[in-house]
């Protein structure tokens, strides 16, 4: 019955919300069908409010699903579960915590190492992601950059099979934010793992990506899907490849046009007035 | 010679980063001025009890409306002199540490519970604003009735005063969690007993003690008013009978003698506070 090839498989998922105010329920995501295969990177493009970030955390476990299934290696997804690890937009870090401390966060959280293997493989992480040095630092002595840093290597260490990421760099400065990304190659490349990604630069979704799905505008549905067929390992140099902005004219298109909807589509998923 | 040389070398005493738990400023602080809130705040003290020395000296009032600072001390030493101030310390000491002690474990336990638990603070909500916009101390003479003029009415009244501030501050504090934190917890799949240990409960430490702090202030003024209205000992005891027998220096050697104790409760507090704080990057 599951596609074998899938890491991931979304079937017509429907993820709606109930408004408190209006007393209605709104509907975010509108029958999503994608599959993410083993040790893909797919990044999820789209409007902004088009649901992406809403149907990452229902792929994390966060939110439930109204309709549809969603399944990571055949099983249905219920809850967060150490199969998955998000790495946020907003870091989320333990203020009072040390990097060190706040790395080790999810696998104490999650309960499945001893105090001295998480530390050591914790100090291994942070090494990974550039923080050496760093290990006793404050988060609130960190520049936005490196709080990411912390935020990724707190996934890593759980050893996921799945890495999701939500718009993780959004927040970055221009230099920073490509910096990252060139370090999240670089660090994925080595493991390998099923990834993710959410992002409403799309840009930075080439750059990345194995695929790249476009999402329509509210509520969300599979609007388009790209195969990127740039040669890995990449540097930032390909951003200026004539294939990559043949990608990117064709992902921009894509949004264009759903920028461009009327506004009746729109309230379609919106409560009525 | 390698072209690396040319470089000044760095001075030794420069990081990559500046220590964790220590202040910083943009400029290297002069010497003077890390003394400085010391030295103006001494200098400050001394320029107001020079001012009323100067005032007191002119005797344009009686001794019985302004004594000076130097009668307030001589009647500080000589109510030293007595043995029942030890009486009255140790019954005011003992009202104070056995109800504020009880608000601070009633308290801590009820506002975390308030705070995590919201059931459990819909039912106890109407009780909590009842008391805490209420003056306690209109429950005195209730607590006379039932305890009698000795130490537990003056418990109780310390008890209730302390006690809402601490309970409100707790449950601001667990209820002020950052959701970030919330939701990256429960992404890990944390369990509500650790969720409760590692993120709720550390965040709340600030809203505690500042709940613990306000709840100093109303102790204080629990043990005096009490005293006040009916006691046999104390020091609230102590400033009552010195003012209405006219021994004005010695009820202002009561009034420094509690203002001493308030300030140096807050004071530990406060050092309590900055110990938690380490992470807090400070500003200045």
């Amino acid at each position: 019955m599951y596609d074998r090839s899938a890491k991931l498989a979304a079937k017509g998922v429907v993820i709606e919300y109930w408004l408190h105010r209006s007393k209605t329920i709104f509907r975010a995501v509108q029958g999503v069908d994608l599959t993410v295969r083993p040790g893909e990177f797919l990044a999820i493009v789209g409007p902004s409010g088009c649901g992406k970030t809403t149907f990452l955390n229902a792929v994390d476990g966060l939110i439930p699903i109204a309709e549809g299934s969603l399944t990571l290696d055949g099983r249905e997804i219920t809850k967060p579960g150490a199969d998955r690890a998000m790495v946020f937009q907003q870091p989320g870090l333990l203020p009072w915590r040390t990097v060190l401390g706040n790395v080790m966060f999810g696998v104490e959280a999650q309960g499945t190492m001893t105090k001295d293997e998480a530390q050591r493989r914790a100090k291994q992480q942070i090494e990974l992601v550039g923080l050496k040095g760093f290990e006793d630092a404050y988060p609130l002595e960190l520049s936005g950059g490196m709080q990411q840093r912390v935020n990724l290597a707190r996934a890593l260490l759980t050893d996921p099979e799945m890495l999701l990421l939500d718009e993780p760099f959004a927040a970055l400065d221009a230099q920073t934010r490509e910096m990252m990304q060139l370090e999240l190659l670089k660090i994925w490349s080595q493991t390998r793992k099923t990834a993710l990604f959410i992002t409403h630069d799309i840009k930075e979704a080439i750059y990345l990506s194995d695929r790249v799905i476009v999402f329509t505008r509210r509520p969300g549905r599979v609007k388009n899907e790209l195969e990127i067929k740039l040669s890995r390992p990449r540097d930032l140099r390909v951003k200026r490849d004539p294939q990559f902005l043949t990608y990117e004219d064709e992902i921009w298109e894509s949004i264009q046009e759903e920028l461009a909807v009327p506004a009746e589509r729109l309230m379609a998923g919106m409560p009525a007035a | 010679m390698s072209i690396q040389s040319w470089e000044p070398a760095a001075p030794t005493t420069t990081l990559d980063r500046p220590p964790a738990q220590e202040r910083r400023s943009i400029v290297k602080p002069s010497r003077g001025k890390q003394y400085e809130p010391i030295v103006i705040g001494t200098f400050s003290v001394i320029l107001a009890l020079t001012a009323w020395q100067l005032v007191a000296n002119a005797r344009v009032m009686p001794i019985l409306f302004l004594p000076g600072p130097n009668d307030v001390a001589q009647a500080f030493v000589k109510l030293f002199q007595t043995d029942d101030i030890w009486l009255d310390i140790g019954t005011s000491g003992a009202e104070l540490g056995i109800g504020y002690g009880m608000a601070i474990a009633i308290g801590l336990v009820t506002g975390l519970l308030m705070g995590w638990y919201t059931r459990f603070q819909y039912a106890l909500d109407p009780f909590v604003n009842f008391f805490y916009s209420t003056p306690r101390i209109v429950l005195i003479p209730l607590f006379i009735i039932w305890f009698g003029i000795d130490m537990p009415s003056k418990i109780a009244v310390i008890f209730l005063g302390a006690l809402f501030p601490i309970i409100i501050n707790t449950m601001a504090g667990v209820r002020n969690t950052e959701a970030a934190l919330l939701r990256v917890a429960r992404s890990f799949g944390a369990s509500d007993a650790l969720i409760f240990r590692r993120v709720v409960l550390p965040g709340s430490v600030p809203f505690i003690l500042t709940g613990f702090r306000l709840g100093i202030g109303h102790a204080l003024t629990g043990v005096v008013v009490a005293e006040l209205i009916a006691a046999r000992h104390g020091v609230g005891q102590l400033i009552a009978i010195a003012g209405q027998t006219f021994q004005t220096p010695k009820m202002l050697a009561g009034v420094i003698l509690i203002a001493g104790t308030g300030m140096l409760l807050t004071t530990i507090l406060q050092r309590i506070e900055n110990r938690f704080q380490a992470w807090r990057p400070q500003l200045r």
